[in-house]
């Protein structure tokens, strides 16, 4: 891209999470766009500081430390814009947040199998908690309706169905329950209410709702037509209602949407934003899958040809909500990820205890251990609960597997510090399963949401940001679909490099390859299958492809899918130390 | 780095907030001296409401079924009268379900509120009015023992305070609760079953005081009527030291425990106050700090949580940490002598 078409300005970017505040500093380096550093400190959305703004200012502080540039003025402490002759401050100033505690949603719609179930996905894409439901089925009276309403004290109410030209009676008779509900609470709780719904009811909905509602908005319909399901609209309404809901319930995030010029976005959103906008970019076929695990969330977006499927998961969160994650699994399930020897029970309090001190981190191996098992649970239900939500067009072929894809880009604190590299990637193929061959990317300064904020800026910024390699490559995976004993020969590689020298590999079923091919690198890799095996290629069936190198090199996962874990503790045990030895221990 | 405070004081002025949940009537005055048992304020509210569509029921056009109700918002109405008729010569006529009062009359529809109950808002704790907060409560100034814990079960409750725990990792068993500690607060330490919780309710107790119970046991101590607060978390953690000492100190002395829930925005905690005489009043205390050596500390994270400390150094930059990660760390000196590394994170100042 010719240098000329870059606008020429510094960009502060700011992510405010539940535990940690992040900022990252991208300013143009020889023509293009670069990830020049990050600083980052506790956050202080929660007592006894109450004000996002201070976290902020020590992360910028931080960030101060590492680069020499002075960002916050030394009379008023605030960020410097425009920069200054003198080189301090920044251009811009945009931020995600995904700090405060879930939103209690109350979800409406008149089907329970249509429109009730987009306002279900609607909800799910960003930091809702459901507290009620609403739709024809209902057998509750509409006095009982409202009541329920009024006791679950809602931050929020989606309101959705009929098509557009269509049912109306009865949507009428939801909206009537919803806004006597709105107007039964005190003023400064009302819940903020979005409608996108049969579009023709717009104006009855402004009328009954719009002088009880805390905030209201109306989006286009997310069901169109009964056939026809489209989020996106409503999702940005949505992610706008959200903010300023942050900014009533949480002090300093008026500050910083001001800071930002109103470039302040729900972290979600922001990272579903950056993967549509690379699956358009990189026109992938097949898909491009995105996870982050946070201490308020874990999110997963998949990006298919520019169409987003975006679940946001407070209930997998690693922080607050830890303890209720026994809510959505067996103990049992957690425990199968466990490499050390302890009880049931001692999990059981470990999570409690956890859910206490949200933002503390394993300060032992021990529990570093620990926190790794429950985080492969959690995002492995994150991932099944986020699957069904797919287009059809990305259906797996069989009900339990994953389908196949083109990449795969992981963030957040629990990957991140899985402590290397390769227990990173352990993590995300125990808790995620890929099947076929794709590039695994680390998001280790969890930039990927800052770029998608970054994005209204300047649509420059993120592409050559992540061209110019700001994510660690982990490598190449290929992941095995077969049947065989344990040990069973399944797949024979060959991997020819560059300087025309070669390593083959018998690939044995229930185990770890790994072929170096450092990063930057390409190199030819033959695949072979035996047995029928699926290699990527379709079962049986051998075939030549170029793949891209990484920090661990070409790595094939022969363990089988899904992973069947053996029953036998100490012998699961043993086979997950093997695993983890050979990705680097 | 910024520091949060866990509040564990001997003497210390302490400023609390009590609110009703909905609106209702301020009874106590400014500068009124409270007891805990004193209602300062009070409120009616619905539990229920009742909506009766008229235009439905009569089967006619909204604007036509205004006409026809009878009642007015904010009336009053008693069960059985008369809200709606629709007049001619075979009128009908609808009767309020219950007794309650109308909030919306309008629209073809009557909403009314039903089922009124009563709320009275107790002081809680001893002290004196500092500020009312019209139709919602008041804020009530006191002195003494402030002690603040990790979790509790959304009840509050006063007492004398009676110590059943001889060392921090003791274990309160049913067997220890018998008559001679009814209408006291209990001092206990782990409770381990739900006997223990029963047996509480049995004699009955105004109060437990733990320093940890199991997880499993969450669900019982939610339901029952006695405030149960746990100061140092879940599994099997004894007291840490320096509430052990501060609390066995104060046995015999009336307590208020105040097991709320933790909110980590609002940032009540449960909380047990000691009140005791002043002549000078103490100072407030901070709700945080910077961290800085020689601060005395409590760990929130195994393998030393719950344990008291000091902080010997603080480390510059960020530090390898013995579970991989790499953090803003201190060395701490626990109080065994020994000296090991912590996050920050994992750290609050106790003062």
């Amino acid at each position: 891209m010719p240098a000329s078409l870059v606008q020429t300005e510094s960009i502060l970017a700011i992510d405010v999470g539940a535990s940690v505040t992040r900022v990252a500093l991208f300013d143009v380096v020889e023509g293009e766009y670069r990830f020049v550093a990050s600083g980052q400190a506790p956050s202080t959305a929660e007592a006894p500081f109450k004000n996002i703004g201070i976290g902020v200012r020590e992360a910028i502080q931080n960030l101060q430390g590492v680069t020499g540039t002075t960002l916050l003025g030394t009379q008023d402490n605030n960020i410097i814009t425009p920069s200054q002759p003198d080189g301090s401050g920044v251009d811009g100033v945009v931020a995600t947040m995904s700090a405060g505690p879930a939103v209690k949603t109350v979800i409406a719609g008149l089907l329970s199998d249509v429109s009730l179930q987009s306002a279900r996905r609607l909800a799910e894409s960003t930091y809702s908690r459901v507290v009620d439901t609403l739709d024809l089925s209902d057998k509750r009276r509409p006095d009982q309706q409202l009541d329920s309403i009024v006791r679950s004290r809602p931050d929020l109410v989606i309101l959705t169905g009929g098509t557009d030209g269509g049912a109306s009676r009865s949507m009428l008779k939801m909206l009537e329950a919803v806004g006597l509900a709105c107007y039964l609470m005190p003023g400064e709780k009302r819940p903020m209410v979005l409608y996108a719904g049969n579009h023709k009811l717009a104006g009855d909905v402004q009328e009954l709702l719009g002088g009880h509602a805390g905030k209201l908005q109306i989006s286009p319909n997310v069901r169109p037509s009964l056939e026809v399901e489209d989020l996106e609209p409503a999702s940005n309404v949505l992610a706008s209602l959200v903010t300023s809901l942050r900014q009533r319930q949480i002090k300093g995030v008026d500050e910083l949407y001001n800071a930002a010029a109103g470039n302040l976005l729900p972290t979600a959103y922001a990272q579903g934003r950056m993967i549509r906008f690379l699956s358009r970019l990189y026109e992938s076929t097949r898909g491009l899958l995105s996870v982050n695990m946070g201490a308020s969330a874990s999110t997963v977006a998949a990006g298919f040809n520019g169409e987003l499927a975006l679940g946001v998961y407070p209930q997998f969160g690693l922080g607050e909500n830890l303890g209720a994650i026994l809510q959505h699994t067996e103990i049992e399930q957690i425990m199968r990820w466990m490499q050390l020897d302890i009880s049931s029970n001692t999990l059981r309090e470990f999570l409690f205890q956890k859910s206490l001190y949200p933002s503390t981190i394993p300060a032992t191996q021990d529990e570093h251990a620990i926190m790794q098992a429950i985080a492969r649970q959690a995002l492995y239900l994150a991932v099944r609960v986020a699957q069904k939500n797919f287009p059809a067009s990305a259906r797996a072929s069989r009900a339990d597997l994953m389908p196949k894809l083109d990449l795969l880009i992981a963030g957040g604190g629990a990957i991140a510090d899985s402590g290397s590299v390769g227990k990173s990637l352990l993590l995300l193929l125990d808790a995620i399963q890929p099947v076929g061959i794709m590039p695994f990317l680390l998001d280790q300064n969890n930039l990927m949401p800052m770029l998608g904020a970054a994005a209204t800026r300047s649509h420059y910024l993120p592409v050559q940001v992540i061209e110019s390699g700001a994510f660690i490559g982990m490598g190449t995976v290929v992941s095995v679909i077969a049947s065989a004993n344990y040990g069973e020969t399944i797949l024979r590689a060959k991997l020819a490099y560059a300087d025309k020298t070669e390593v083959r590999a018998d690939v044995k079923f229930g185990g770890l390859e790994i072929i170096p091919l450092p990063s930057g690198q390409t190199a030819r890799l033959t695949l072979s299958p035996l047995r029928r095996a699926d290699a990527g290629l379709g079962a049986g069936r051998s075939g030549a492809i170029t793949v891209t190198g990484g920090a661990l090199g070409i790595v094939i996962d022969a363990r089988g899918r899904p992973l069947n874990l053996p029953a036998d503790a100490v012998r699961r045990r043993e086979l997950m130390k093997r695993w983890s030895h050979a990705v680097g221990g | 780095m910024l520091a949060p405070v866990l509040h564990i004081l001997p003497l210390v002025t302490i400023v609390r907030e009590r609110l009703l949940p909905v609106a209702g009537k301020v009874n106590a005055h400014l500068n009124q001296r409270v007891s805990p048992t004193d209602v300062i304020a009070e409120a009616n509210f619905a539990r229920e409401h009742a909506l009766i569509d008229v235009a439905r029921t009569f089967n006619v056009p909204v604007k036509l079924a205004d006409r026809m109700i009878k009642v007015n918002e904010r009336d009053r109405v008693a069960q059985g009268a008369l809200v709606a008729e629709s007049g001619g010569m075979f009128s009908r006529s609808i009767r309020a379900p219950r007794a309650g009062r109308v909030m919306v009359a309008g629209g073809g529809q009557i909403l009314m509120e039903v089922g009124d109950a009563k709320i009275e808002l107790r002081a809680g704790l001893p002290g004196v009015v500092a500020q009312i907060i019209p139709e919602k409560g008041v804020v009530i100034r006191t002195a003494g023992a402030l002690i603040q814990g990790v979790w509790g079960n959304g009840r509050i409750d006063n007492g004398s305070m009676i110590s059943l725990i001889e060392k921090p990792d003791d274990v309160l068993t049913a067997e220890r609760l018998d008559v001679s500690v009814r209408g006291s607060v209990i001092l206990g330490g782990h409770v381990r079953d739900a006997d223990t919780l029963r047996a509480a309710a049995d004699v009955p107790v105004r109060g437990l005081i733990l320093s940890s119970m199991y997880s499993s046991l969450l669900q019982l101590a939610y339901q029952m009527k006695y405030p149960i607060l746990v100061l140092d978390g879940f599994g099997a953690m004894p007291m840490n030291s320096a509430a052990f000492k501060l609390l066995t100190t104060n046995d015999k002395r009336d307590a208020t425990v105040n097991a709320e829930h933790f909110d980590r925005y609002n940032g009540n905690r449960p909380e047990v106050i000691i009140p005791l005489p002043v002549t000078n009043e103490p100072d407030e205390p901070n709700s945080y700090d910077t961290f800085a050596a020689g601060q005395i500390v409590r760990m929130k994270r195994p393998p030393h949580a719950g344990m008291i400390g000091s902080i010997a150094n603080l480390r510059p930059g960020l530090s390898d940490l013995p579970s991989g990660l790499r953090a803003a760390a201190a060395d701490v000196r626990l109080e065994n002598g020994e000296t090991v590394i912590a996050p920050l994170v994992n750290l609050e100042v106790v003062g």
